[in-house]
């Protein structure tokens, strides 16, 4: 067992610890920035913990050996930066449609292509949900701190294994090159999800890959079992994994890949509340800008003005419970972003209430500050 | 000693490509287009099972006793 | 004794390809070959692209995994490095493996992934109505180049040798024999291992180019083959219109996962 250690990292090597602390021992990559040092650390660790590093010639290959290693047993990890990421949809769509776990580290930058390759942004957010084709449910994550890198990767690849489902860490540029105090722990057994296995009694014969009936995935043994054959396939298949692209069968695995996200949600959603208890100023956000929205709400407080903050961890999906309450219960909500409105459009979507939806947005690679977040709200 | 052999032809898997009556260095098959091959000089076969691993439908089994 | 129909889902017969396509004969060879390795079904790993020959997995009753247009080896590579244990084989046709996935071909082969690649190359795009390929014959007509092809094809088995490939062969589907050794050879060795099988297309490439009906294309592919031997003492004029059959390259090399091996096991930290 592993002592608990303070480590003063940045989030990207915080997100390396994390995902090791979480069982992670498989790690396919291409070098990008500013992602770089996720790589970097992955390959100096992991060999320690019995792991390997493999470095493919482009992101569409990483993320389809991420999946074939995991099918074969290891969780697995990547990391990449918006163009990479878009290499990455051909086969993250193959993810979701197998039902393969995987965590997809995404560092965002300025785009689109090259852009800002340096900069900071947070315009991956439709991209993350809409980036490969097809109907489907996904699951994002966006962290705060380096030491979010590190607990919510724990989390990330616990969600990946439970609805057997490739999961994206949206961070951004300003948490991956954060430097922070990082409390690094071995978790205890009991807080890691592993794939649910067959039932030892189910004869193999018996056993099929897939399950569609509700919204919750098959069992999924390993390539290598020595009981369970396991058939994956991208292509639209039936409870066996056989091709079967039939009109009603097409209908029932794409509703059922929405649904085993969606319909999931009250479990998989997390958000945090700075003193939105008793606010009447609410600013929802998510990533790098939560931190000037902390020092907004606390300098708002000091002029006498109730504000608070609703922190959205999970970007999808979206916690859309907890955001009609908010539009429900105020007159307005400002939401500061590193894009040009991705957050605030989805938010709109919700808005049944007549809450006015105020925009703070910067996609110039320059960090949103507090006083821009409290001018905003000020200028309305 | 002269070998056992027998063809056995599945004509739900053949696809009458014509593949083995064509290539089979005994001549062992007539076809015609349209039907499946049929086995008209088993008296020359080898029992090489040639055409069962060209056959691309799994339509021909070859045994030799 | 095992058959080849034991490691096959035999009731799921007749196969999808069209009439005198050669790859059943190269799914019947890979089930033939495996049969008589008598390997545990469930140790070993199919890896099958999108393509004609991507659907060889429908009707193979082992571990499958059924990936996306030119993907399978990188798929392959993480099956391959995450359990040593594992024969793992990948399916391709010439779309497959060395056109939209001819850059994880050459790294595959230059890491020495411990699999063996099958690639059927049956000159064009068969799936999706015959257009030309990366080995599609210059001049050769396909439902893309209808004027005559213009480029020079890729040579897969040459591609495969020249990027580090330490097993490398090549068989026709008029020889099901050599093709079954072959292949069996292949998987029998450790590190990259690739099997280039010429399979006809009658449908189109056939068709398109007045070869005739499968058994001519079979009988031509025969007449074009010669021994790494023969081609030794030949131009290049001279090959240009033949294929090089049997084995190609066959040597020793440590493959990524014994090397990687290596280094955890010096580095590892105890538990």
């Amino acid at each position: 067992m592993r002592k608990t250690v303070k480590k003063f990292i940045e989030g990207n090597v915080a997100m390396v610890e994390g995902a090791i602390a979480a069982g992670a021992r498989f790690y396919a990559g291409y070098p990008i920035s500013p992602s770089s040092e996720i790589a970097e650390t992955a390959s100096k660790e992991l060999p320690k913990h019995g792991g390997m590093y493999v470095q493919m010639e482009d992101e569409l290959s990483s993320m389809a050996t991420l999946l074939g290693a995991s099918l074969a047993g290891k969780k697995s990890f990547t990391a990449t930066s918006g163009p990479g990421f878009s290499l990455m949809q051909e086969n993250l769509g193959l993810g979701v449609m197998s039902e393969i776990p995987a965590v997809i580290y995404d560092v965002q930058r300025c785009g689109p292509s090259t852009g800002a390759a340096t900069k900071p942004a947070q315009g991956d957010l439709m991209q993350a949900r809409w980036g490969t084709h097809g109907d489907h449910g996904i699951i994002a994550l966006s962290p705060s701190s380096a030491q979010d890198c590190f607990d919510l990767s724990i989390t990330a690849f616990n969600l990946s294994e439970k609805y057997r489902t490739p999961v994206v860490f949206l961070a951004d540029e300003v948490i991956g090159h954060l430097r922070e105090t990082v409390v690094i722990r071995q978790p205890d057994p009991s807080e890691i999800i592993n794939r649910r296995q067959p039932d030892p009694d189910t004869k193999p014969e018996n056993f099929r890959p897939y399950d569609f009936s509700g919204n919750t995935p098959a069992p999924m043994p390993f390539i290598g079992d020595k009981k369970f054959l396991m058939r994956t396939t991208g292509s639209t298949h039936n409870e066996k994994g056989a091709f079967c692209p039939t009109p009603d069968n097409i209908n029932r695995v794409t509703n059922y890949l929405t649904n085993k996200i969606e319909k999931n949600a009250d479990a998989i959603v997390i958000t945090r509340e700075y003193h939105l208890e008793d606010a009447d100023e609410v600013i929802i956000t998510f990533g790098c800008c939560v931190r000037s929205a902390m020092t907004a709400v606390d300098r708002l407080r000091q002029k006498g003005i109730k504000a608070g903050l609703l922190q959205l961890v999970t970007i999808w999906p979206m916690a859309e419970k907890k955001i009609r309450s908010v539009l429900s219960s105020v007159h307005r909500v400002i939401i500061p972003e590193m894009n040009l409105g991705q957050l605030a459009n989805e938010i709109r979507k919700f808005n049944d209430y007549g809450c006015k939806i105020i925009q703070v947005n910067r996609n110039d690679g320059i960090l949103i500050t507090p006083q821009q977040i409290i001018d905003g709200l000020e200028a309305k | 000693m002269k070998k056992e052999i027998s063809i056995f032809i599945n004509e739900r898997l053949c696809k009458q490509c014509g593949i083995c009556s064509a290539l089979c260095p005994k001549k062992v098959f007539t076809q015609e287009i349209g039907h499946p091959p049929v086995i008209t000089n088993l008296e020359d076969c080898i029992g090489c099972a040639l055409c069962q691993m060209r056959c691309p439908d799994f339509a021909i089994e070859v045994e030799v006793k | 004794m095992a058959t080849y129909k034991d490691y096959m889902l035999f009731d799921k017969l007749p196969q999808t390809w069209c009439a005198g396509c050669g790859e059943g004969i190269a799914l019947q060879s890979i089930a033939a070959v495996l049969a008589s390795t008598g390997y545990d079904k469930h140790d070993i790993a199919l890896v099958s692209g999108i393509g004609c020959f991507g659907r060889v997995d429908d009707y193979l009753d082992l571990n499958c995994m059924h990936v996306t247009h030119g993907r399978a080896l990188p798929a392959a590579t993480g099956i391959a490095l995450a359990n040593p244990n594992l024969h793992v084989l990948v399916t391709m046709g010439d779309g497959d493996g060395v056109t939209i996935g001819g850059n994880h071909l050459i790294h595959c082969a230059r890491r020495n992934i411990n699999l063996t690649a099958i690639i059927a190359n049956n000159y064009n795009y068969g799936q999706t109505g015959g257009q030309y390929s990366a080995t599609t014959p210059t001049g050769s007509i396909t439902s893309t180049s209808p004027y005559g092809h213009v480029e020079p094809p890729m040579d897969i088995c040459k591609l495969a040798a020249a990027a580090g490939g330490t097993y490398v062969a090549r068989a026709t589907s008029y020889n099901p024999v050599q093709m079954r050794k072959l292949i069996k050879d292949g998987i029998y060795h450790k590190g990259f291992s690739l099997i280039e099988i010429m399979v006809a297309c009658p449908t189109h490439y056939g068709r398109y180019n007045k070869q005739g009906e499968a058994a001519r294309m079979m009988k031509l592919m025969n007449e074009q083959s010669i021994t790494p031997e023969e081609a030794s003492h030949m131009t290049e004029e001279e090959l240009s219109n033949k294929i090089v059959v049997g084995c190609l390259v066959n040597k020793e090399r440590d493959d990524y996962y014994t090397k990687y091996h290596k280094i955890i096991e010096e580095e590892r930290e105890e538990a």
